[in-house]
């Protein structure tokens, strides 16, 4: 066995593409698929298409494309103080707050780092114990964990030089959103993989009983997406609305508890703005108030002032899934990856990107 | 940020930190989020420099068998009971 290979085994794929196209469906039905990394692998593989009574609507899965401008401003308000290493995750430097991005002021000198692991700040917050050590903490469940872990060793050694700026944010309460949202037209879910793999398959179980919608949870691999695919089908088909497990190999009924435990332990729930969806209540993460002393919102005095977003972009619409990157005036023209003017051109995650890298290109 | 490469354990140290082997690249990861004890040999899925969770490559090998004999042209009737949603 071949863990990578033979899920992306073509004849496998083909075969399933031909069995999902088999499946009678009385009309069209609307698939969402939150996560950005499987917009990215339904593009990539030419599955997007693939099955002719399944339409793709891109969910607001990226943990960069939701990010609102005020928390970026934010970022840069931290990135630019004297005598300060700035920490985040890759997929953040390029995209453009109100002014600037993360990107330019690193060309103009300030230290800003892309980080591999979280775990890198407490080298760095060693080797230089006189500097401000911000870590601006991003992702959907998969990485709230990890931020934890990071907290928990900076308390357990003492260090006092590290600051937290968390925009952890949830799946379950935007998707409740979207689904409360008379504009959107959604009939089933592909769910993340990752996220699942944390908040587990029950997480899950009210959703598809309050809104009767069924949800599989889906791996990344082609032959993951389009068993996936099939199982909605024939969930169209009979009019249920199970919870399936696409990737039992992976993702357990309650998820991963240590990881959970973590999540409990340091964060509180709060309000979140998602950039194109509106404020979700309870949608996000912040430290708990015990640990105030570490959070950099109440440490520093941050003042920022932002922009309103460019009215041509057509993102707020593509993360709420009543429209596809194709149907955005300027995607592709004036928003390019080199130029990203929408938060779903910035990440690799983002629709526009995929899009654009895959389709367009 | 997702990448979902099974990666497997090399080596773990007292640290509970791991060297994993992904497609022939080696790289430390943290195994502070693994809840079920993992062993060298065992493989995770990786995220940001930690282990998320170890693979049932038991389980893998069921859904693979599943997908071949699907090719192998089994009949249809059989190859939806095996979609079904149990």
């Amino acid at each position: 066995m071949n863990l990578i290979k033979d899920y992306k085994d073509a004849s496998i794929v083909k075969k399933l593409i031909s069995l999902a196209n088999q499946i009678e469906l009385d009309r069209v039905y609307n698939v969402m698929e939150i996560c950005g990394g499987h917009t990215h692998s339904l593009v990539k593989y030419g599955l997007i298409n693939a099955v002719k009574n399944i339409n793709f609507i891109h969910g607001p899965g990226c943990p960069v494309c939701v990010m609102p401008k005020q928390r970026l401003d934010e970022a840069v308000f931290l990135a630019s103080m004297p005598n300060t290493i700035f920490c985040t995750l890759a997929d953040l430097i390029k995209v453009p707050a109100s002014n600037t991005s993360l990107e330019k002021l690193r060309a103009n000198g300030c230290d800003i780092k892309a980080l591999y692991s979280p775990l890198e700040v407490l080298k760095i917050a060693s080797e230089n114990k006189d500097k401000n050590i911000i870590f601006f903490a991003i992702g959907f469940e998969t990485t709230a964990p990890m931020s934890a872990v990071l907290l928990e060793k900076i308390i357990q050694n003492n260090i006092k030089n590290v600051f937290f700026h968390i925009n952890h944010v949830k799946v379950p309460e935007p998707v409740c959103a979207l689904l409360d949202d008379k504009e959107c037209n959604i009939d089933g879910f592909l769910a993340p993989s990752h996220v699942s793999v944390i908040i587990g398959k029950n997480a899950y179980l009210p959703l598809a009983k309050k809104y009767k919608k069924p949800f599989t949870i889906s791996g990344f691999e082609p032959v993951d997406l389009m068993h996936s695919i099939i199982n909605l089908c024939l969930q169209f088909k009979d009019k249920s609305y199970e919870v399936y497990n696409e990737y039992s190999r992976i993702v357990q009924d309650e998820g991963n508890i240590q990881a959970l435990n973590l999540i409990n332990k340091y964060f509180k729930s709060c309000d979140f703005l998602f950039r194109g969806v509106g404020v979700i209540k309870d949608g996000g993460m912040d430290l708990k108030d015990e640990y105030a002393k570490y959070d950099a919102k109440k440490v520093f005095d941050i003042k920022v002032q932002t922009k309103a977003e460019n009215k041509l972009c057509k993102c707020p619409s593509i993360l709420k899934g009543i429209a596809k990157p194709s149907d955005c005036e300027i995607f592709a023209k004036a928003c390019t990856p080199a130029h990203p003017v929408g938060s779903c051109m910035v990440s690799s995650e983002g629709a526009c990107a995929a899009y654009y890298k895959y389709i367009k290109a | 940020m997702c990448l979902s490469i099974p990666s497997q354990i090399i080596s773990i140290d007292e640290n509970n930190y791991a060297i994993v082997d992904t497609l022939g690249v080696r790289r430390g990861v943290s195994l502070d989020l693994v809840s079920d004890s993992v062993e060298v040999g065992d493989y995770v899925l990786i995220h940001v420099g930690f282990a998320m969770q170890k693979i049932n490559t038991q389980q893998a090998k069921e859904s693979l068998k599943i997908y071949k004999q699907i090719v192998d042209e089994i009949g249809e009737e059989e190859v939806f009971t095996h979609f079904s949603k149990e």
